[in-house]
């Protein structure tokens, strides 16, 4: 029992990024229809806007310390971030802390921006042309950002840490009452399960309540009629494309604490995603959820010791695995809808 | 026992009856009209003559043999040939290149693995295919593109497809939808000047009362899923059942 | 000649001609001058020129005939390789076996791949091929250890048993075709130009210009004919009474043998393989190549292939201090303005100027850089496009 939870626990946290990627990756499919193999880019570049933004609020300049010397005798000279001239050491020492939760609030208008300029400036322009073509254009795309995010931070992964308040691991299985010391679970994990899951259900709202996404809802179903009701749907698509965008981007935001980001970061993400998209059905949205966390659980339990012991390597290939039945007994995937992508 | 033998077909979605309890039979060598107001189901009956839907119940007998559960290309090889609404051509391919592929079809069966075979050297195929675009009017265009063609040539394109195959069937659904009146009347004459030509038997889906009444030697009415009534085209002019159907479904929609 | 129309067998001699010349032709820089750093004349990068360009014309008989996008070929092409490697450790270091066998090996492999990928079209297949090489490539790197060697990969080691070659006396392995090693070279000296004659390339050379042939004739044949017709209109093709899935089938398999017998050709040159061969972006490596080229084109994929390779070998290898030297004309704040502009595209961002022109190709230029050379043909014969197919590809062979 123990070792399900905690199997369960292991796979939260890839489960919910598979979640979010494929949750915009179908937002973009579902609403304009477009295969879009450059949304594992746009993943990295919210977990760059972490990393950009903890370097913006450690920058500092140098001042000379006259209660301290150094090994010579002189005055030392130590880095002071403004943040300190600005808030004080304790609220500055707070924000430097706080960097990658603060990097929420810089990355929504930053993805947002991308999306809606990447829709207008190069998405728009494939909405006839046939799927191939999408998919090789974004292909192409995704190169050129992550190769732009290579030459501004290097090839190495850059560690960007969490908040102290939230490092170390609790121990989730005493809080249930199992033994203690059975299932320790970082706290960076469980949180970011919850920001995926407050994000899930903000856009499930966000489209389910609001008069705007009950157009997009529409629009996605059939786009021909509700543009003879003379509402514009394409302006709205664009937004939608920004909104993905940024849920992209903020799973990418809080993913650093989790694996340092480096630049292809993005593509390894994207493969697997797409695979979660196919897996739940093209154009689903619960779909993409919930084949997002099923497969991430499936991953985790498939690397569980009595398990690699009867199937070696199953953890490597499970979602594959999974993926090819699924395709070939159930062709839509798990809640596809009839005639999306079969051209 | 005609060419074609329709038993007790039928055809359900979900809770729509499509098709009831279709009989029908076409004789060899005949002009066979399927008429019916919209959503009578005449595409879905075509549907199941081609193999591209299987019907619940009945029989759909070929020349004595079942279609039923045969793949459409199954069905293409025992000699039926299906013409589409919207022209169904290669649009990337040249003129040429749409009529060999056919002849080739016909010669070589469904499937031949004859990659290295140079095409250049069948002259057998080239002259059947050149032939068929010379009936259709078409060699000067054989070097086109089929899909810069104009609507009325991809129609000739489609049908010179299926001639070429020598069918004993030719399914045409609705050849006409959307032609304006001097292009339909050139598809009239075409499929009369085939019909004069050649031994085949011809079934054709029509909108358009006058197709119908140029071509048919005789015509099924099919209303709501089932036959209402089958007979000369003379006699269908005036049928009371036929005024209800056509007329009675036309003042609903109006 | 050869069963080819003239046209054709004019390309296929032009093409043979280029190969066999290329020792030449790709070293147009005397050794000393500051351009020899653009030659691309050496066996290694040679080698990789006409192996890629058979890996991205056997891919090309799939997705520029019947437009079925497989992002898998990598795997076709690692298990060549292994199939090569193992050729060389069990039976000898003969190049010959090992070829063979990997194209056997892939064959088989990819009519597996192929039967069940074949079930679904458009992205499913894609996301499908994309599984399965993942899955390989997994595979290789873990359970497969024994027979893959897992992350060291597999060279040939002097203890292997190679049943149908002497004892070798203490030296190392080499690969070689009845004697004549693939790593030898004959250097000819010309004034200041220096070039190199290698027997792996020549070997790799005759194989694709022979590959180049056989994609030659499955274009011009019916079986090329219906593959098209695939990719112009499924629909029509299976009311032709024409059946889809074997003919796909056979072209997978077909394309599947090419690259593992380009796998099987970078192991006769280079006695190594590793898990990475196979690894995802090693598949869209040979997409990019094949667009950038020109897909459904004959000699497109090969020009793809040349392309990609000389800029990740010779491109990737300009630093600043050249860039520095070449730009010393200007004054000194224009140079370190230019040099800062330029930088970024050379060297280690190349793959940013790759993925830049590959983005360019698909958006202006969809027959890649075959419909640019046209595209320029046109301009300066001053002849207006006419509709009877100007470009080669798809002209029937009539």
């Amino acid at each position: 029992m123990e070792a399900i939870i905690l199997q369960v626990l292991n796979g939260l946290d890839k489960g919910s990024a598979y979640a979010l990627i494929a949750l915009g990756l179908t937002l973009i499919f579902g609403t304009l229809g477009v295969v879009n193999f450059a949304h594992g880019a746009l993943f990295m570049i919210g977990a760059f806007c972490a990393v950009t933004l903890s370097r913006i609020i450690s920058l500092s300049h140098e001042v000379v310390d006259e209660t301290q010397t150094d090994f010579l005798g002189n005055p030392l000279k130590v880095d002071v971030p403004y943040v300190y001239d600005w808030f004080g050491q304790a609220t500055g020492d707070a924000i430097i802390d706080w960097a990658v939760p603060l990097s929420i609030i810089f990355a929504i208008p930053v993805m947002v921006s991308i999306g809606v300029l990447m829709e207008r400036g190069l998405i728009k322009h494939f909405y006839k042309r046939p799927h191939a073509d999408q998919i090789l254009v974004t292909f192409g795309l995704a190169i050129v950002l992550q190769e732009i995010i290579k030459y501004y931070y290097g090839a190495n992964p850059i560690p960007t840490p969490a908040p102290s308040a939230f490092k170390g691991s609790f121990d989730f299985g005493a809080m249930m009452g199992f033994d203690p010391n059975v299932i320790i679970y970082p706290y960076w994990r469980i949180i970011y399960f919850g920001f995926a899951a407050v994000i899930i259900g903000a856009v499930f709202a966000f489209l389910q309540f609001t008069t705007f996404g009950m157009v997009v809802r529409a629009g996605m179903a059939d786009r021909e009629t509700v543009q003879l009701l003379g509402i514009n749907i394409d302006r709205r698509f664009t937004l939608m494309f920004g909104i993905a965008a940024a849920v992209a981007g903020l799973a990418g935001v809080m993913y650093t604490p989790i694996n340092s980001p480096n630049y292809h970061m993005g593509m390894d993400f994207l493969v697997l995603s797409f695979v979660v998209v196919v897996v739940g059905g093209m154009g689903s949205l619960p779909g993409a959820v919930a084949a997002g966390f099923l497969l991430g659980i499936l991953e985790s339990f498939a690397s569980m010791r009595e398990v690699l012991d009867v199937l070696p390597g199953l953890n490597q290939i499970i979602i594959y695995l999974v993926a090819i039945i699924i395709l070939l007994t159930r062709p839509r995937g798990l809640m596809g809808r009839k005639g999306v992508m079969e051209d | 026992m005609g060419i074609l033998d329709v038993k007790g077909v039928g055809k359900r979605f979900g809770g729509l009856q499509a098709l009831g309890d279709v009989n029908l039979s076409v004789a060899e060598n005949s002009v066979h009209a399927i008429i019916g107001p919209n959503g009578a189901g005449k595409s879905t009956l075509l549907n199941c003559l081609v193999g591209k839907l299987i019907p619940d119940t009945g029989s759909v007998m070929f020349d004595g043999q079942s279609v039923l559960g045969r793949k459409p290309y199954e069905i293409n090889q025992m000699g039926i040939s299906r013409v589409f609404q919207t022209p169904e051509i290669f649009g990337d391919l040249t003129v040429m290149e749409n009529m060999l592929i056919p002849c080739f079809a016909k010669r070589d069966g469904a499937f031949t693995p004859n990659a290295f075979a140079a095409m250049r050297k069948d002259g057998e195929m080239f002259d059947r295919a050149s032939h068929m675009l010379e009936e259709m009017n078409m060699a000067d265009k054989r070097h086109m593109h089929a899909a810069s063609l104009s609507r009325g040539d991809k129609r000739r394109l489609e049908i010179g497809m299926c001639l070429s195959q020598e069918p004993r069937l030719l399914l045409l659904d609705e050849p006409t939808a959307g032609m304006a009146r001097a292009d339909t009347n050139n598809t009239i004459d075409l499929l009369k000047q085939i019909k004069d030509d050649r031994d085949i038997t011809i079934a054709i889906i029509e909108h358009d009362m006058h197709v119908v009444f140029s071509l048919a030697e005789r015509i099924t009415v099919l209303a709501q899923g089932t036959p209402l009534v089958e007979d000369t085209p003379d006699k269908i002019k005036g049928h009371p059942k036929v005024r209800e159907a056509y007329l009675g479904e036309s003042q609903d929609a109006a | 000649m050869f069963g080819l129309e003239a046209k054709d067998f004019r390309l296929l001699l032009l093409v043979t001609l280029l190969t066999m010349a290329a020792p030449f032709i790709l070293n147009p820089f005397p050794v000393d001058s500051g351009m020899a750093q653009f030659n691309a004349g050496y066996p290694d990068l040679m080698q990789r020129f006409v192996i890629f360009g058979i890996f991205a014309i056997g891919f090309n008989i799939l997705f520029g005939l019947t437009g079925y996008l497989s992002f898998g070929h990598a795997a076709f092409l690692g298990v060549g390789s292994y199939a090569a490697m193992w050729m060389m450790k069990l039976l000898t270091m003969n190049v010959i076996p090992g070829i063979v066998v990997s194209v056997i090996v892939a064959g088989i492999f990819s009519l597996a791949v192929g039967w069940i990928s074949l079930r679904r079209s458009g992205i499913y297949f894609s996301i499908l091929t994309l599984a399965f090489a993942q899955m390989s490539y997994s595979l290789a790197y873990s359970v497969l250890t024994p027979i893959t060697g897992g992350e060291t990969g597999l060279q040939p080691k002097v203890t292997d048993p190679r049943i149908l070659d002497a004892a070798l006396t203490g030296n190392a392995p080499k690969a070689n075709l009845f004697g004549l090693e693939m790593g030898s070279s004959t250097e000819l000296a010309m004034g200041g130009w220096v070039f190199t004659f290698n027997v792996g390339y020549y070997v790799a050379a005759v194989v694709m210009i022979f590959a180049f042939y056989m994609s030659i004739r499955i274009f011009r044949s019916p079986f090329g004919m219906m593959l098209r017709a695939v990719k112009s209109n499924q629909q029509r093709l299976n009311y032709t009474g024409l059946n889809a899935k074997p003919y796909t089938l056979a072209a997978f398999v077909i394309s599947g043998m090419y690259a593992g017998l380009a796998g099987g050709l970078m192991v006769a040159m280079d006695t190594q393989v590793g898990a990475e061969r196979m690894f995802w972006t090693a598949s869209g490596e040979v997409v990019l190549m094949s667009i950038l080229g020109g897909v459904g084109t004959l000699i497109g994929p090969v020009l793809g292939a040349g392309a990609i390779k000389y800029m990740e070998n010779i491109l990737s290898k300009i630093n600043k201090d050249i860039l520095y030297e070449w730009f010393a004309f200007m004054p000194d704040g224009l140079q370190d303005f230019v040099i800062t502009l330029v930088y970024p595209f050379i060297g280690k961002g190349w793959h940013l100027t790759l993925g830049l022109i590959f983005m360019a190709v698909v958006i202006f230029l969809p027959g890649g850089l075959v419909e640019g050379g046209q595209r320029v043909a046109a301009l300066f014969k001053r002849k207006k496009p006419s509709d009877n197919t100007p470009d080669g590809k798809t002209t029937p062979a009539e």
